[in-house]
């Protein structure tokens, strides 16, 4: 018995969650490194404007942590609520990750707490940065096993299903399935990626809006080269997901490429609308350049959508998302590279304001490639939850009410976002940084380096 | 002892842990919003907010970590509760939601704002109560199979005695372990005043939680006749439980040892948990799933417990550091160094 309108709101339930979760838990990710980063920086330059964005972060990154835990709570409690059929059978499975999950969530949020409070207790900063090793090592072990559970869903192993029941289970080939590399190592880089050109976004809107001290221009320089690091990591490693995907899931790749037939020196379909169903208008062609990416060879045969029956086949909007994430990834390679070349040869553009405004757009681009990157993931593996195991309407839950809960959650998504964006404004606002510093001074006696 | 045994004493422990802290947590909130309304907030507020802030993360852990943890020992769990309690624990989580990020927002962002606090104290009452109709509906009789999946019966839930002692017993029971646990902290900040109110707090809501306790046991007798008869056979615990009450009420009552009364308290709410755990064996959701049929296979739970014995190597020394650092911290707790983020 399947409840078709409980699948549907399950659906997009569970997509409002993961949405909004995942803007918060990114920053989650990605902002711990960078605090620890500044905060190395300035002990070994013994520049207390480092030390001082570690600081600046550390009491921002708080309220992103708690939109964060608490909308993670919700979608580990969803993910039973809505998903019952799937949790039952991929508990048996895939059930370690998840608890190890816990752990290392555990482990991030007791050195977090003790981090924000010992500020000013310990004399030596370098004890102070030891513990944001394990509050670092917290926040990417925890997207490092989630995304193991959701690379299983992708990938499924480590089981036989023998008439229907699971059998020869092993969790360890089950979590280190053929997905879970790129998956992981793709995450945890992009959270990096997003985290320093969201901060670098902060940095030159300071600039921007009058305030022209070098804390914030040694803030920028900082983030922009560590994303510059990560974005060419990411761009590296989401080549290696292409891979992986031509290999394992073929049609993922078919249905995001608009690649129809299967056939040699396969060409790349960039941007461009499907009319109908399988015309494409208005789109830019690389010849060769599908089968050099998924093969690494101008002249491989790459498997198309033609493979797979019609309703096996995964929606064909995931194309626009693809896009929208690779050109954006390599746009912000080429930002940031542009901005780190300017500095070291000194080009007037990288100081102009219709740069820094670029470097602001940056942020919430970034995001957006986040998004659509997930989006294009998930949809991408449709019709199924488990892929070739359990179709994702055999994996919702029956209940009635679902459609009530979705507003509920609506309207809580609304209020955390907001009261976040509020509470962050206000906090910054407030107590600018060039306030911050001559508190410090004064605190002790006039110590002005 | 058998891998079952040994996953569900692992969870019950940890939602043991969770049921402390968070009582403290929720019932801290509580108080601070009637100081508020009572024009006493001068007195508590700080030693509240003093113990809350470096910890309420950790709180939120403990109930993941259940919740992960008896999907991950028992999967059949997702299929019989996840699709019944769909109502009652998406209220848990907004009301979590809302409380856990107010609460950061208020700490650390912008403070003072009294309507917020009212609406924190609030939540943290409504939590308990949603939460623990997960226990009610355990005892058996919410639901009905139909066509091979579990409904839930929201009439005869809500009008059951039952569910209304245990949703009493829940609020009260915070209230009184938050009250004794904040008496004991006031007092080692050396707070005369926030002392005195928190204990009085206290040996209010000693009785209520105690009479209901009781009162639960024998409306089983009705409700679920074969967990009455465990509970029987359980009696010393459930005996040790009430001379350990009694033991907490007159410490508090003669104004003396507060550590030892709030360790008293831990006793008792250990021994009944684990008693009331006990007697509920070998039954997760009676009549339908038992410990055994619902147990996940000898692979994943040997896996299970490796990650958690691997697990606890890494936390217990966190939270021992923690300890150290805020809670048995002398100058922390009398707001020496409060010098955060």
């Amino acid at each position: 018995m399947i409840n078709e309108e409980a699948v549907f709101y399950s659906r997009v339930l569970t997509e409002l969650t993961l949405s909004f979760h995942i803007l918060y838990a990114t920053i989650g990710v990605g902002v711990p490194i960078m605090i620890m980063i500044a905060q190395w920086v300035g002990i070994k330059k013994n520049d207390e404007h480092y030390i001082l964005l570690a600081r600046r972060w550390a009491r921002g990154f708080v309220i992103t942590v708690a939109v964060g835990v608490v909308t993670g709570t919700a979608i580990g409690l969803q993910l039973s609520l809505l998903w019952p059929n799937f949790m039952e059978l991929a508990g048996n499975v895939i059930a370690l990750p998840l608890f190890m999950e816990t752990f290392a969530f555990f482990f991030e949020a007791i050195f977090l707490g003790i981090y924000l409070y010992t500020w000013d207790r310990f004399e030596n900063q370098k004890k102070h940065l030891l513990l944001l090793v394990p509050v670092a090592i917290g926040a990417s072990f925890s997207a490092v096993f989630i995304t193991i559970v959701n690379a299983f869903m992708n990938a499924p192993q480590g089981f036989d299903i023998v008439d229907g029941q699971l059998v020869n289970i092993n969790p360890i080939i089950a979590m280190f399935n053929p997905a879970m590399p790129t998956k992981v190592a793709h995450v945890v880089i992009t959270a990096y990626m997003t985290a320093a050109f969201v901060l670098a976004a902060i940095a030159a809107f300071r600039l921007l809006k009058g305030s022209d001290h070098i804390y914030h221009k040694k803030a920028l320089y900082l983030t922009m080269k560590l994303g510059l690091v990560f974005s060419i990591a990411a761009a590296i490693i989401g080549d290696f997901s292409g891979k992986y995907l031509a290999e394992y899931q073929p049609e993922k790749l078919a249905a995001a490429e608009w690649h129809f037939e299967t056939k040699e020196n396969a060409e790349l379909v960039l941007l461009g609308i499907l009319k109908d169903e399988d015309e494409v208008k208005y789109a830019i062609k690389v010849p060769f350049g599908l089968s050099l990416l998924a093969h690494n060879n101008p002249k491989a045969e790459v498997i198309g959508l033609d493979q797979f029956p019609v309703d096996e086949r995964p929606p064909l909007y995931i194309h626009y998302l693809f896009n929208i994430m690779v050109l954006i990834g390599m746009w912000m390679v080429v930002l940031a590279g542009w901005f780190w070349l300017g500095i070291k040869r000194g080009w007037k553009s990288v100081q102009s304001r219709w740069f820094r405004w670029l470097i602001v757009l940056g942020g919430p681009l970034s995001f957006i490639a986040i998004e659509a990157g997930w989006w294009l993931a998930e949809v991408g593996r449709q019709p199924w939850i488990l892929r070739h195991i359990m179709r994702v309407e055999e994996a919702a839950t029956t209940s009635g009410h679902v459609d009530l809960m979705l507003i509920l959650f609506c309207l809580l998504y609304l209020v955390l976002g907001i009261g976040s964006v509020v509470v962050l404004r206000r906090m910054f606002r407030k107590n600018p940084v060039e306030r911050e510093l001559e508190d410090r001074h004064a605190e002790r006696g006039g110590d002005v380096r | 002892m058998n891998l079952e045994i040994l996953g569900i004493s692992v969870l019950w422990t940890f939602l043991f842990g969770y049921i402390m802290v968070g009582a403290i947590d929720f019932g801290a909130g509580f108080f601070n919003a009637y100081s508020l309304l009572t024009g006493k907030q001068r007195i508590l507020t700080n030693v509240i907010q003093r113990y809350l802030s470096p910890v309420w993360e950790v709180t939120n852990v403990f109930l993941v970590f259940f919740f992960v943890g008896i999907i991950g020992f028992f999967p059949k769990t997702a299929f019989y509760y996840g699709t019944t309690l769909l109502v009652p624990v998406s209220f848990g989580i907004i009301l979590l939601a809302v409380r856990g990020s107010y609460y950061a927002f208020e700490t650390y962002g912008a403070r003072g704002h009294k309507g917020y606090s009212f609406m924190y104290g609030l939540a943290g009452l409504l939590i308990p109560a949603s939460l623990s109709i997960v226990l009610t509906i355990s005892e058996g009789g919410f639901i009905e199979m139909v066509d091979g999946r579990p409904v839930l019966d929201y009439w005869v839930l809500f009008t059951s005695p039952l569910t209304w002692s245990i949703v009493v017993l829940s609020l009260s029971a915070t209230l009184y372990i938050s009250a004794v646990f904040l008496t004991w902290y006031a007092n080692k900040a050396g707070d005369v005043e926030a002392t005195g109110l928190l204990r009085k707090y206290a040996l209010i809501w000693a009785l209520p939680t105690i009479v209901t306790a009781g009162g639960i046991i024998f409306e089983l007798r009705k409700h679920n006749p074969e967990h009455y008869e465990n509970i029987q056979t359980f009696w010393p615990m459930f005996l040790i439980s009430f001379i350990l009450f009694i033991g907490t009420v007159y410490l508090l009552a003669k104004r003396k040892q507060y550590g030892w009364a709030f360790g008293l308290l831990g006793g008792q709410f250990a021994f009944a948990f684990f008693g009331y755990g006990a007697s509920h064996y070998p039954y997760l959701l009676y009549p339908y799933l038992t410990l055994y049929d619902s147990f996940t296979n000898p692979a994943m739970a040997t896996a299970l417990i490796i990650a958690f014995i691997l697990g606890l190597c890494l936390l217990i020394p966190s939270l021992i550091l923690i300890m150290r650092l805020f809670l048995f911290n002398k100058d922390y707790v009398r707001g020496k160094s409060d010098h955060h983020a």
